[in-house]
């Protein structure tokens, strides 16, 4: 990137005071505002996290409640076309669901599982670094062989077999609430290596100093020590693990509901609308999956070149 | 260097025996056999008579020992959904992903090569910078959707390609092959790009790289020094350089598209093992998902150990540190 080159500011003479003024003045808000790509970038995603949020003042209807589809508005094409019809901007499906309302009601399932799938992974790899680096020997080996193995399979092969071993323990027919757990603990268990890898790495070289020495001198548990004095150091890695991690799993979960193995139609996520979509594409409607396929490129995209940017803006050798 | 292939092959062989035993769990702890078999109706005595005659009574070290037995001759069970042996359906449907994969891979040196090469010599470039745009969407677009825009484009609008199925198929012997038949390439073409697209990206960025590089070293000056012809400078001695850690990404890559043809399976209905797959997870088949699970690992460790053995084969610095290890 070329905000990689940038010269060195000279110094402030007054001082910033406050986080907020700190913040304003750092480094990272510095190449932020260099780079015009990253705040559209920024600007998008922020947008995207918005609209999932206040999705239901948003929509026009409820997407989810049968009492407010009426079969009389099915398959209406898009507002802009000769056959569009007002309030449905992006036209209708064929239970004359509003293609708009059902993408905002679909991002906010589909950013609420990434999430939760990221902070899981993360939880998962981030203690099991924690205690490979730390203590060492065995328990070390024996973590990291497994983390060698599940790293030559790809995540969507090991989020599709953890889904289809929950189906058959809990049975196939799932309601919705549960299935989106099976969905964030089957990324959670395809994405924990890279964060164990890391965290482990950054332990075995914080745990030679000083002020680790220092700590269990005076006698600190082992796991305060990981906690409060190892961990904070190795968090600076762990933030551009997540936000790359943040859109392959929005990516999985989408494939997972677009392979039919995800969300249930009656509650969709982009994924789930996608493949519902895909079904009608040969009629001639095509608004059905343009649209959720268009906002989950979008959604991807703007959050892999934040990722992108944080990567660099975080790497010293860069700076 | 016996001492490294040994050890390494061992390593493979705990690896295979480990997921053995993860696929050995879904089979016999996932879903109850027996009530796949059963209808409502059986009596307890009758269920327990089948339990008995499908020694699922015995030790579970002894079930292991024959469900290990039986994969190491290829006999995976019963499909729940098809009555069927999992190794024949397996087989069935084997070379319509074999030659899915292939083709993806043929197709991703090929053009991430050629694209590559064009985006080193000629940077600045309208095409050059295009490519790169590409690339960023190969990298950022999930495969599904590539898939649904091609049959959008080339089977909704413009009518040219077939937007499901392997066309007409030719049977040589137990092996049934699309690449003889018009029909065949025609249904090909769109499964093999979007399969392939993302290693097509990959190898692209690592030709474009690894050119720049190379065109920076010495021995590049020294021939264009000599006078030799661009033509016989950037490709008789350039690329020649690169194409080590392209075959050996390629080589490695070729396991994961084995495993991602089960999306562009899907988007196509492409009637190879991946659509298997799918289906099994969709209706909870655990034989069939096992199976899978077993075949493909079998193929990503038999890949990373020829690379490996390779590597040292080719490049003696790394045989001498993990000799003395071991």
């Amino acid at each position: 990137m070329s905000d990689a080159v940038v010269p060195h500011r000279s110094e402030d003479h007054h001082a910033p005071t406050g986080w907020f003024k700190r913040a304003l003045d750092s480094d990272i808000f510095y190449s932020f505002r260099r780079s015009r790509l990253t705040m559209v970038a920024a600007a998008i995603t922020l947008t995207f996290f918005l609209l999932a949020i206040f999705a239901s003042w948003l929509a026009v209807q409820n997407p989810f409640d049968p009492a407010q589809l009426q079969l009389i508005n099915s398959r209406i094409a898009p507002l802009w076309t000769a056959d569009g019809q007002s309030p449905f901007l992006l036209g209708t499906d064929e239970q004359g669901r509003d293609v708009l309302s059902a993408i905002l009601y679909g991002l906010r399932i589909s950013l609420a599982v990434g999430i939760a799938g990221v902070v899981f992974a993360g939880a998962l790899g981030i203690a099991l670094g924690l205690i490979a680096g730390y203590f060492g020997g065995v328990v070390d080996s024996v973590i990291m062989r497994i983390a060698d193995v599940q790293l030559t399979f790809p995540a969507i092969l090991i989020a599709l077999l953890v889904n289809g071993v929950a189906k058959s323990l809990l049975g196939n027919r799932l309601d919705e609430m549960s299935t989106l757990g099976v969905l964030i603990i089957a990324i959670g268990l395809s994405f924990w290596v890279q964060y164990a890898r890391t965290v482990r790495g950054s332990v075995m070289v914080e745990k030679n100093k000083d002020y680790v020495a220092a700590a269990q001198l005076i006698g600190l548990p082992a796991p305060k020590i990981m906690l409060r004095h190892v961990l904070p150091n190795t968090m600076g890695p762990i933030l551009v693990i997540a936000t790359i991690n943040l859109a392959l799993a929005i990516i999985t979960e989408a494939t997972l509901s677009f392979l039919g193995a995800g969300m249930p139609d009656t509650m969709p996520s982009l994924g789930t609308l996608i493949r519902i979509g895909n079904n009608y594409l040969f009629a001639g409607e095509w608004w059905i999956v343009a649209f959720p396929g268009i906002a989950l490129a979008g959604l991807i995209l703007s959050i892999n070149l934040l990722g992108d940017w944080l990567r660099d803006a975080l790497n010293p050798k860069l700076r | 260097m016996l001492a490294f292939t040994l050890r390494r092959f061992l390593q493979a062989i705990g690896v295979m025996l480990a997921v053995g035993v993860i696929a050995f769990a879904m089979f016999r702890f996932a879903g109850d056999p027996v009530n796949q078999i059963v209808s409502i109706d059986t009596s307890a005595a009758q269920r327990a008579e089948i339990r008995h005659s499908l020694g699922l009574d015995d030790p579970v070290l002894v079930q292991f020992g024959r469900y290990f037995i039986n994969a190491l001759q290829f006999k995976f069970g019963v499909s729940y959904q098809f009555r069927l042996p999992v190794s024949s359906l397996l087989a069935e449907r084997l070379p319509a992903t074999l030659e899915l994969a292939i083709c993806a891979t043929l197709f991703a040196m090929v053009a991430g090569i050629l694209m590559g090469v064009y985006s080193a010599l000629r940077r600045d470039t309208i095409l050059a910078r295009l490519f790169q745009a590409v690339s960023l969407i190969g990298i950022s677009l999930p495969t599904f959707l590539i898939g649904i825009l091609l049959i959008y484009l080339f089977a909704v609008t413009l009518g040219w390609l077939p937007s499901f199925g392997r066309g007409e198929v030719v049977k040589l012997g137990w092996w049934s092959t699309g690449l003889l038949t018009v029909s065949g390439w025609k249904a090909i073409i769109m499964p093999a790009i979007t399969l392939g697209l993302f290693q097509m990206t990959l190898i692209m960025r690592l030709v474009r790289a690894e050119m720049l590089e190379v065109l920076r070293t010495d021995y590049i000056r020294f021939a264009r020094a000599r006078g030799l012809t661009t033509r016989a400078i950037h490709f008789g001695h350039a690329l020649k350089n690169t194409l080590v850690p392209v075959i050996t990404v390629a080589g490695l890559q070729f396991g994961s598209v084995i495993a991602f043809s089960i999306i562009t399976e899907t988007v196509f209905q492409w009637p190879g093992m991946g659509l298997l797959f799918v289906q099994a997870v969709q209706n909870v088949d655990i034989p069939i998902m096992a199976a899978y699970l077993l075949m493909v690992s079998l193929i990503f460790v038999t890949i990373n150990l020829v690379v490996d053995i390779l590597y040292t084969v080719v490049d003696p610095r790394l045989r001498s540190p993990v000799g003395r290890a071991a």
